[in-house]
């Protein structure tokens, strides 16, 4: 095989966008989940995630797209050459699957966790080998977004992040380091900014709406803090706010009870139809 | 080229005012039918595909190779001639 064969492990939201950028790159990926209902979804989304990258231009034109295999097997990942994690942001769930990933490849063989905000060096206790740990956080839809941040644990060997930076370069992405911290740079800066946006909601400020047009307008963000929480998934938002707050003491990263009652009613973004907003999507039909 | 061309039984109007009704829906703004939705920040790449979910669900057409492109979107107008064009060939394979 010429591609190297990346593997993905977790075949949620994240795990599929970036099955999606990595075969729509010409890569082959092997992509695993423990529940069949899980791949089955995944393999339709990536379908559409390439017609979505295609329609947009974010896909290189005259590609031909790299294989996707799904599997139930994490064993299948043996042969890979890089493991890109990308569990729920749960890291009894993580120190799981990255314990049980560890034990499977080859040495040296660069293991990513794909995070929002989990610090490397708390994940590295729990691979055999720490140096060849090392973070990244795509944003969502990972096959849309050009940029991704890199963190770059106090162990991750040089080795670990040249071959990291030159898959991502690989599959077009353009990777920005930064040393290990709660949060990293953007979630740090924007889950308590989107937390704020809810509580200003809540209590009545301003509309939705309102407040995603006063960010695009006056400051210039792309679709507005509250349409990004729906894109990020509410439920995944809270996760990692909570594991913010318990990191970092900010009470900004408490999450709001705004938040907290989209979760409990179920509306958990465009993945669930409705959020902030509600989506036309493939998922009503 | 307009839909009339390709599909006498095509009724472009009542494609447009579906079309204008789905973007308003999501929107929360009516469209003009020339209207460039991406130039004027109605529609933004998430949009997009919602768009062509839609219009293959709503006139059980594929929108496949070269026309999965933006330009094909830009416009109501674009779009339904677009419906028009892909419901006059006979079904094609979905393939990207």
């Amino acid at each position: 095989m010429d591609e190297p064969l990346i593997a993905i492990v977790g075949a949620g939201v994240m795990g599929t966008g970036i099955s999606t950028l990595v075969v729509g790159n010409g890569l082959p990926v092997v992509l695993v989940d423990i529940e069949q209902g899980a791949l089955d979804r995944a393999t339709t989304a990536i379908n559409l995630g390439l017609r979505h990258a295609q329609l947009t231009g974010a896909r290189p034109p005259g590609t031909t797209p790299g294989t996707l295999r799904t599997t139930l097997q994490l064993s299948d990942i043996a042969d890979a050459a890089v493991v890109i994690e990308a569990v729920t942001e749960a890291p009894d769930r993580k120190a799981e699957v990255l314990a049980a990933v560890s034990a499977l490849v080859g040495p040296a063989t660069p293991i990513i966790s794909n995070t929002s905000g989990i610090p490397i060096d708390e994940m590295a206790a729990w691979v055999k080998d720490p140096g060849a740990l090392i973070g990244t956080h795509f944003m969502n839809p990972a096959y849309l977004i050009p940029m991704v941040e890199v963190i770059r644990g106090p162990r991750t060997t040089d080795r670990t992040v040249q071959q990291v930076l030159s898959t991502l370069t690989r599959i077009g992405r353009r990777p920005v380091v930064v040393r290990d911290a709660p949060g990293f740079v953007t979630s740090r800066l924007l889950h308590p900014m989107i937390n704020d946006a809810a509580r200003i909601v809540g209590e009545g400020t301003a509309t939705v709406e309102d407040v995603d047009t006063l960010m695009q307008g006056c400051l210039g963000h792309p679709t507005g803090p509250l349409r990004t929480a729906d894109l990020i998934g509410i439920d995944n938002l809270v996760d990692a706010l909570e594991e913010l707050h318990a990191r970092t003491g900010d009470e900004r990263c408490r999450p709001s009870e705004l938040l907290l009652e989209k979760v409990r009613r179920g509306e958990l973004g465009r993945k669930s139809g409705r959020g902030f907003y509600r989506y036309y999507s493939e998922a009503q039909s | 080229m307009t839909a009339e061309h390709t599909s006498a039984s095509f009724d472009t109007d009542a494609v447009i005012d579906r079309i204008t009704r789905f973007v308003a829906e999501q929107t929360s703004t009516t469209p003009d039918t020339d209207q460039d939705l991406f130039a004027t920040g109605l529609a933004n790449s998430m949009f997009a595909m919602q768009l062509v979910v839609f219009l293959e669900q709503t006139y059980a057409v594929t929108v496949a190779g070269p026309d999965l492109q933006l330009s094909n979107f830009r416009t109501v107008k674009s779009m339904a001639a677009l419906v028009g064009r892909l419901q006059a060939q006979p079904a094609a394979g979905s393939d990207v």
